[in-house]
């Protein structure tokens, strides 16, 4: 095993809104190897950004409220570093790139500026130093006449080419981790896997271990080395990213693979139904938050909410029941 | 293909909006060709998948048939009708064959509104049901499509993203139309509520012999529902085949790049799969390329390909493709040259 870069220790998050505290992350563990891609999926309000904002000490707090956890980066503690510690880091030693690329950049500033800020902020060079960088930067980002264009703003960018900036941006101080939050989402799927192509090479090239958010179980079948399940703030299954597109052992994992068409697939297959939806998580789950939902359901699942347990060399789940292994089982979920 | 299979028609249709400048007097500038020359036909009981990216003008056409937007030139028939010259008590008396189910279900569903007054809307305009008749027919379709009956006071707040849809599905039902057209209908659902509603949908298409006209930018869900896939770009038809044909053997060189791009969920195949990326990005639709829309991005391209606007052929059965490249080979074995 390579070394660990992150790791990160029962994270709790729970925000207090106006309907009452929802318990957004539930006691989150997973660590980040040196240079491998961790993918993290999961449906919206699964807990997978908030994880992501929690460790990078962007989480207003109140609202939101950090109950317990570690995060350990590099022998600290994210979680108990001061805003200006934090700050230190963040854009430095930890990237990130965001969902909507045009949400994310400023409007009113030139893309040079806003590529260059963090290395006037982190590295100290001067303002030469940095446009030469910044020039540099889109050039290996694959934007055409770099050069001419980084005194363009925004809105002369298309999304694929502000998406560009935006890891430019990110790769700035050469950072250990590459924290990517639905980097494609937005973008179609020509464009998507350029993107995907680029960052990809580039994790390769810079040696960086990055996190790859989506909700998107091709994409992730095609970036990551690992990957991670979530549903309602938990961790429900973990595994080498072959491992679980072979062998899914939760429920949930099963079920969301039954419910994606593929563009190779055949079509006589109706697509599997997850009935029901995720629980409001307005109060701390007592049972396996996915048991509404689960047809291997029993009766321990309602009272016991499962931890993760090995189930394999790597690979970990979070039910009490043994699912078949072979992947190939039709699961029909609440049929 | 007998005629009285064909429900909708598209004939040369053309779509111009107009851009304007000026503070007072708005001039127009110049045009953004959402849809520039486009012909297909949509057969009783079939789903037309409608691809394309973002602009492509995909939705445009949809509305378009279903006479939301006026075309700029070309004619749609639906049902033997021309649309395009239609006196409006004639086009309302159509419009309730037709019904549409919109992408987004926050923005589709006015919240002011009970969904009992949603969905029983289509049938104040166009019937004279009684008030019981109409509350009868909202129970039988929120029923039909997998809701309460008993929700037919709550406003659409207080359901999921997954609910609305079926909210929209039942209002789009509720006057018995023959055609739909599903503009992006689940993309904006999470991908196990994706399931439940394209499973409604077949459901529903089978019970009620409807036709489909499906629109979407996800390849994997076209080829699921879909009869026959046709491909837009930059507001031009690039290819139109059966599904099967299509995802075998697609001809165009865009519709190639299109499916290597889509991510398949398994890493073995991920691993080993040839990909063609295309460089660049879609052109402005203000300004589209002379020649094939397709020649800025093309990895095949010729200089043909910048002189001359590639025609829509029929290379195949039923196959029909805008390239310069495909050529009619008709033992089979069709391929790029």
């Amino acid at each position: 095993m390579e070394p660990k870069v992150l790791e990160v220790k029962e994270l709790v998050t729970r925000f207090r809104t106006l309907e009452g505290v929802v318990h957004a992350v539930n006691g989150v563990s997973f660590h980040l190897e040196e240079g491998e891609t961790l993918g993290i999926v999961g449906e919206s309000g699964c807990g997978k950004s908030v994880t992501m904002l929690s460790i990078l000490g962007l989480i207003r707090q109140p609202p939101g409220k950090i109950i317990r956890g570690e995060a350990i980066f590099m022998k600290k503690d994210l979680l108990k570093l001061s805003r200006q510690e934090m700050r230190q880091i963040r854009g430095d030693q930890i990237g990130m790139i965001f969902q909507d690329p045009m949400t994310s950049l400023n409007p009113l500033m030139s893309i040079g500026k806003q590529v260059g800020e963090g290395m006037n902020e982190h590295l100290g060079m001067s303002k030469k130093q940095v446009r030469d960088r910044v020039v540099e930067l889109l050039d290996m980002v694959g934007i055409p006449n770099a050069s001419e264009r980084v005194d363009d703003y925004p809105h002369q960018f298309s999304g694929g080419m502000r998406q560009r900036a935006m890891i430019a941006m990110a790769l700035s101080c050469n950072p250990k981790i590459l924290i990517a939050d639905e980097p494609t989402t937005a973008l179609d799927v020509t464009i998507q896997a350029q993107i995907v192509d680029l960052v990809k090479a580039l994790c390769d090239k810079l040696g960086m271990a990055m996190i790859w958010i989506t909700h998107d179980l091709g994409i992730i079948a095609g970036v990551a080395n690992r990957v991670m399940v979530m549903y309602a703030g938990h961790v429900v299954e973990q595994a080498d990213v072959k491992v679980l597109y072979d062998s899914p052992r939760h429920p949930y994992t099963l079920g969301l693979l039954g419910s994606l068409p593929r563009v190779d697939g055949q079509h006589s297959r109706r697509l599997t139904n997850i009935e029901g939806r995720p629980p409001a998580l307005f109060q701390e789950v007592q049972s396996c938050p996915f048991s509404n939902r689960c047809s291997y359901v029993i009766d321990r699942c309602r009272r016991e909410n499962p931890q993760l347990r090995a189930v394999g060399s790597a690979h970990q789940i979070a039910c009490w029941v043994d699912v078949p292994t072979d992947g190939k089982t039709k699961v029909v979920i609440n049929a | 293909m007998p005629e009285n299979n064909v429900l909708v028609r598209v004939e040369g249709l053309k779509k111009h909006f107009p851009v304007l400048r000026g503070a007072i007097i708005k001039r127009p500038v110049g045009y953004i060709k959402a849809i520039d020359g486009i012909s297909f036909e949509v057969m009783r009981g079939e789903t037309l998948g409608l691809v394309g990216e973002t602009g492509s003008g995909k939705s445009t056409t949809g509305r378009i048939i279903l006479a939301l937007y006026d075309a700029t030139e070309g004619k749609v028939t639906f049902d033997g009708t021309n649309l395009m010259n239609l006196k409006p008590r004639e086009m309302r008396r159509l419009r309730r064959r037709m019904q549409m189910i919109f992408q987004d279900p926050y923005a589709s569903l006015n919240p002011r509104m009970t969904v009992e007054q949603l969905i029983s809307e289509p049938m104040l305009v166009h019937t004279r049901m009684t008030a019981k008749e109409r509350r009868d027919r909202v129970h039988e379709l929120l029923e039909l499509v997998g809701l309460n009956a008993q929700f037919d006071r709550r406003y659409p707040h207080e359901f999921s993203g997954g609910q609305r849809q079926r909210i929209g599905v039942a209002r789009a039902l509720t006057l018995n139309p023959e055609f739909i057209v599903c503009d992006e209908p689940i993309s904006a659902l999470d991908v196990s509520v994706q399931a439940q509603v394209v499973n409604l949908l077949e459901d529903l298409q089978e019970q009620f012999h409807l036709t489909y006209l499906f629109i979407a930018h996800d390849l994997s869900m076209v080829r699921h529902i879909s009869t026959r896939v046709a491909v837009m770009y930059l507001g031009k038809l690039m290819e139109l085949a059966p599904r099967e044909e299509f995802y075998s053997s697609p001809l165009h060189p865009y519709s190639q790049a299109l499916l290597s791009a889509v991510p398949i969920p398994d890493p073995n195949l991920q691993a080993s799969r040839k990909r063609i990326i295309l460089k660049g990005d879609i052109p402005s639709a203000a300004s589209p390329p002379s020649g094939c829309v397709f020649n800025t991005r093309c990895p095949i391209r010729v200089e043909r390909c910048f002189k001359e606007v590639p025609g829509w052929r029929q290379v195949r059965p039923g196959h029909f493709v805008a390239c310069h490249l495909v050529e009619a080979e008709p033992m089979g074995g069709n391929t790029l040259r």
